[in-house]
């Protein structure tokens, strides 16, 4: 008995060992950002802060990944969101951006939330394509939508923070630093989840559905909710890049914009939640300098990227790291 | 008053039926068991004893007749609801998560006790880790603790499969061939370390068994099944020497 209350005091004491560093490094990185924003050249500053938006999106989808199944039509919650903050921007004449993207979060909740749970009784291929369709219904919608700008979709003009409007050359830096600071706030958010109770049984879920029901959780009702943090995340990244690009178009819902979210996240992996965010920088330095050295061939480096990280990382980017912090806890335990 | 009705009867079914097209699997099954009574199931393959199993845990519905718990009817109900019931049950095959290693494994089944699953508690806590590992070290699991579920042999995945069902602190547990693929030597001390932790619980158990020296040194009580039938139903040394069983189940009497 004395062996047993010593080991799981040191298992618990393990926990804490990891989870507190990776709290203040959560909020140390959020601020290092914030800092380097400062000095790093304008083109670079608005490329992170469009991979920031846009991994948010692919965060959603790892979350997905985690319990087993993976959205292909995220782009949908991502049109949500940033059709809600430019809607909200030029109608209502809201114009924080902390506002308006935490109102496109959960716009994208609210319209997701009737089909959450008849979403989450498919699994594997049916349940890709079943919000593909979503995503592709919605860009039908929109783009038939006359009064949202139809193909064209339409400009949203620049946002305030705290009542305050940015002074031009500042402007860029309020979007990065409203992107980096809600980024990595969801970022730390979902590793707290990842590390909690529902995240280590939707975890168990994608390995064995069947133990995860007897054992009396519903993993349906754990898909659902998942899905649905997902569209909070997706809404969220669609509203920080309607913001930071100043329009909103149909094309935010379209299927290539949904298929860019899953490369981001087989890239990543569903062990870390830092390496989608490098994985979406990657993916946005690859396509940035690839369309200028290679502006026909681009979508081929891309293709040919991908295949060597599914070769030789076929876990993505984040095993690199996770294997070996798995291995030294074993290791502590044992 | 029906004999179901009394307190002290854990499980009792009653009329139950299930057919699987032309293949009886249960017909007119009746059966009490007693609120601590450590029941085996015996039949040959296809005789019903795991379609039996798996209508009390809600996996498959019967075609008539019901099921109560302490007298409270449980036909058909979901398995995830049959389970926060207090009915628990491993698996012929051990339902486990191998990506995971045992401690984590165990962490699941302690999560899945305390609904609604938490968005921050962590997992590791220290209520739910000296939960798992007195679980463990009763199943002498200790030392795999850290090990991944793939890398184990399949006799610990079996005990980790019952430790994992009883972290909900069951009322009847059911467990499925919990000694099929083991081998010879590894059968008896093996159920003797699930009949040792089993013990510090008022569970009641009910197996579903091939081998018969098991069940006459295990069972208090045996129920022999024959293509959806009971041809026997009493102790273990009385119902394995009735001439049905040794036709039908043990073979040696043709």
């Amino acid at each position: 008995m004395t062996m047993t209350t010593s080991s799981s005091s040191s298992a618990a004491a393990s926990q804490n060992a990891y989870f507190y560093p990776a709290l203040l490094l959560g909020l140390g990185s959020i601020i290092a950002l914030l800092l380097i924003g400062l000095v790093i050249p304008k083109w670079l500053l608005f490329l992170v802060t469009i991979a920031a938006a846009n991994g948010l999106v692919s965060l959603g989808i790892v979350i997905l990944m985690r319990s087993g199944v993976v959205s292909f039509g995220q782009g949908m919650v991502f049109a949500l969101g940033g059709y809600a903050a430019a809607l909200a921007y030029g109608k209502l004449g809201i114009t924080d951006a902390l506002v308006l993207s935490l109102g496109g979060g959960l716009v994208a909740v609210i319209l997701s939330a009737p089909f959450a749970y008849l979403i989450a009784r498919y699994r594997g291929i049916f349940f890709a394509m079943l919000s593909l369709s979503l995503s592709m219904v919605l860009y039908g919608i929109l783009i038939k939508s006359e009064s949202m700008g139809g193909s064209d979709g339409f400009n949203m003009g620049r946002p305030t923070l705290f009542g305050i409007r940015a002074a031009d050359e500042w402007s860029s830096y309020l979007n990065y630093a409203v992107t980096i600071t809600l980024s990595g706030l969801c970022t730390l958010a979902t590793y707290i989840y990842f590390n909690s109770t529902r995240g280590l049984v939707s975890l168990a879920a994608r390995d064995n559905e069947i133990r995860v029901e007897y054992l009396g959780s519903s993993v349906q009702e754990l898909i659902a909710t998942n899905y649905l943090l997902a569209a909070f995340m997706g809404g969220m990244g669609g509203a920080l890049a309607v913001i930071a690009l100043g329009h909103i178009e149909p094309n935010f819902s379209y299927w290539t914009t949904s298929g860019e979210f899953v490369f981001v996240s087989i890239l990543a992996g569903h062990y870390s939640v830092i390496a989608v965010f490098i994985a979406s920088t990657v993916l946005e330095i690859v396509r940035s300098f690839s369309s200028l050295y290679f502006p026909n061939t681009w979508q081929l480096v891309l293709g040919l990227f991908l295949l060597a990280v599914i070769r030789f990382l076929p876990r993505g980017i984040g095993s690199l790291w996770e294997k070996r912090v798995k291995k030294q806890q074993q290791g502590e335990r044992a | 008053m029906t004999p179901s009705s009394s307190t002290n009867i854990a499980i009792s079914a009653r009329g139950i039926q299930k057919k699987f097209g032309a293949v009886v699997a249960a017909a007119d099954i009746n059966i009490d068991i007693p609120h601590g009574q450590k029941l085996s199931l015996i039949g040959s393959n296809g005789a019903g004893k795991t379609t039996f199993v798996n209508m009390i845990t809600g996996y498959i519905k019967p075609d008539a007749g019901s099921i109560l718990l302490h007298d409270e009817d449980i036909t058909g109900l979901a398995p995830r609801v049959v389970s926060r019931k207090g009915i628990a049950r491993s698996f012929q095959i051990p339902q486990l998560y191998k990506e995971l290693s045992v401690l984590d494994n165990m962490l699941v089944a302690v999560a899945s006790q305390q609904p609604p699953l938490s968005f921050w508690r962590p997992a590791r806590n220290a209520v739910a880790v000296q939960r798992a590992e007195e679980l463990l070290q009763r199943f002498d699991l200790s030392e795999h603790s850290a090990r991944l579920v793939g890398e184990l042999p399949g006799g610990v995945r079996k005990l980790l499969d019952i430790a994992m069902a009883l972290t909900r602190y069951p009322k009847v547990l059911l467990l499925d061939e919990p000694t099929s693929g083991v081998s010879a030597d590894e059968k008896f001390p093996m159920m003797e370390t699930v009949m040792r932790a089993l013990s510090q619980e008022a569970v009641t158990v009910l197996f579903v068994e091939h081998d018969m020296d098991i069940v006459e040194r295990f069972a208090d009580r045996v129920i022999a099944f024959y293509s959806g039938r009971i041809i026997a139903d009493d102790k273990p040394d009385v119902a394995l020497s009735t001439p049905d069983v040794q036709r039908y189940v043990t073979g040696t009497l043709r």
